[in-house]
């Protein structure tokens, strides 16, 4: 599911595992819970990347769970998803997402909620399918995304599905680095995560800060309201 | 005033005519009239555009018509472009903004309210004209204007009183494209427009995702809730 690595001060969260596609699903979310709490929980732990192997960041929720029930199995993971992206933006360290491979939906989502973004050129795209799938995205999920993008890209993300490589994404202004390749993309996500830790700050400030610079966000995503899908989805 | 047409399956809502196309009750009634027609038959189109004849797209509110009677018609013209406002983001389908000409003010603003905009490159410019002639932004009206601008940018558009042409207008991304001529900025929002009918951009979800997309917007304009939502059956 997910490999931890310590660097230094820096953690390395890497999406691994049989699904090539790095999907969600219950086991895969517990792993990333039990990640982030390892990483909480250390005390010299002062900063986070978050990555993949092979050639997918993560495809998003895993449709073949959802699918056997998915009236109530679609708000479970909503759920968790929120809880999720609520726990990574209540890390008391820097985060940074290495996008090496497609980030889809979900998981797109994911990297907007971390504090900066590198990608690989000419790999992999960001897509927030949604639209193109007839879903709406809750409204606690969008206070984050909207958080984190100018209106332009907002409006091309959430309301044309658009799909972005790194260059595009770079110039909506989502990304903060774009590498040539897979392994240099990881190497500035490590640099900039050492240039952060290096900085020595208090983690309880990191943390309070970032919930102020946001407001809102973890306050609409602690608040579920439940997900019912319109007739009309087919998986 | 108004004409609203149908091509291929994009409607087409025009300010026809010469002049400043200047924001009045009367006129933004007919515009609200349109809006309302489009809604009611969305599912059969793929996208609103929005254009002008003439050297104006709007030179904004109607000064001269609220000069007659000063109070009263201040309210009524500022109560009706709010309403004007929460129609155009609650259409059903993508609405594109042709700008054929000069956009000031309230013109400027009511272009924002759509989902996208292309631009005439040989005249015509943006102008938020509202710090060189005296007159504030209310709450609601300026929710539209924060949505859609990116933050960047928002000081010199709301202090600056600079007038943007398409290029300047595109580099800040106040326009999503520039084109040689009003033909060519209609053709290309009419291309757009189709290929947004060959994928789900309308109905419930689209509207609802635009709502929750500016949701501060949708608040301060008044718009109620769209009725049915996933989340909130």
């Amino acid at each position: 599911m997910c490999s931890l690595e310590k660097r230094g001060k820096v953690y390395i969260l890497t999406f691994v595992g049989d699904d090539e596609e790095h999907r969600f699903n219950p086991a895969t979310f517990d792993a990333i819970f039990d990640a982030l709490k390892e990483v909480e929980q250390s005390p010299d732990a002062a900063a986070l990347v978050t990555t993949n192997a092979g050639k997918y960041f993560s495809n998003g929720l895993d449709m073949r769970w959802i699918a056997e029930n998915p009236n109530e199995l679609f708000d479970i993971a909503v759920e968790k998803l929120e809880k999720m992206f609520a726990a990574f933006m209540r890390l008391t360290i820097p985060t940074v997402a290495a996008i090496r491979g497609d980030a889809l939906a979900s998981a797109f989502m994911l990297v907007l909620a971390h504090d900066y973004r590198f990608m690989t050129q000419g790999c992999c795209d960001l897509y927030m399918y949604e639209l193109d799938h007839g879903l709406y995205i809750p409204d606690s999920i969008l206070a984050l995304i909207r958080s984190k993008l100018q209106p332009a890209a907002l409006r091309d993300v959430v309301l044309a599905s658009s799909k972005l490589n790194a260059q595009m994404a770079f110039k909506r202004g989502i990304l903060d680095g774009i590498l040539e390749d897979s392994e240099g993309t990881l190497e500035a996500a490590v640099k900039e995560a050492e240039k952060l830790a290096a900085r020595g700050w208090s983690r309880e400030i990191y943390g309070r800060l970032r919930l102020a610079a946001f407001p809102g966000v973890v306050e609409a995503l602690d608040t579920h309201v439940p997900y019912r899908l319109l007739a009309s989805f087919k998986i | 005033m108004c004409s609203l047409e149908k091509q291929k399956n994009i409607f087409i809502l025009r300010r026809t005519g010469h002049g400043e196309h200047r924001f009045n009750p009367e006129f933004m009634d007919s515009i609200i009239s349109a809006i309302a027609y489009v809604n009611q038959n969305a599912h059969q189109a793929s996208a609103i555009i929005v254009t002008n004849d003439g050297k104006y797209f709007s030179n904004g509110l109607d000064l001269e018509w609220m000069s007659h009677d000063k109070e009263i018609r201040t309210q009524a013209v500022g109560d009706k472009f709010v309403e004007l406002l929460a129609a155009v983001m609650s259409l059903k389908l993508p609405s594109i903004a042709a700008v054929c000409g000069h956009a000031c003010a309230a013109g400027f603003i009511f272009a924002l309210a759509h989902d996208y905009r292309f631009m005439r490159n040989d005249r015509g410019f943006l102008y938020m004209s509202e710090v060189d002639v005296g007159m504030t932004i209310p709450p609601s009206v300026m929710s539209v204007i924060s949505s859609k601008v990116d933050s960047r940018h928002l000081t010199e558009v709301m202090l600056g009183g600079l007038k943007y042409g398409a290029q300047e207008a595109l580099r800040k991304g106040l326009v999503d494209s520039s084109h040689e001529s009003p033909d060519e900025t209609l053709g290309a929002a009419i291309n757009v427009a189709v290929e947004f009918g060959k994928r789900k951009c309308k109905g419930e979800v689209y509207l609802g995702l635009r709502l929750g997309a500016f949701p501060e917007a949708a608040e301060k304009l008044g718009i109620r809730s769209v009725s049915v939502l996933p989340s909130r059956l």
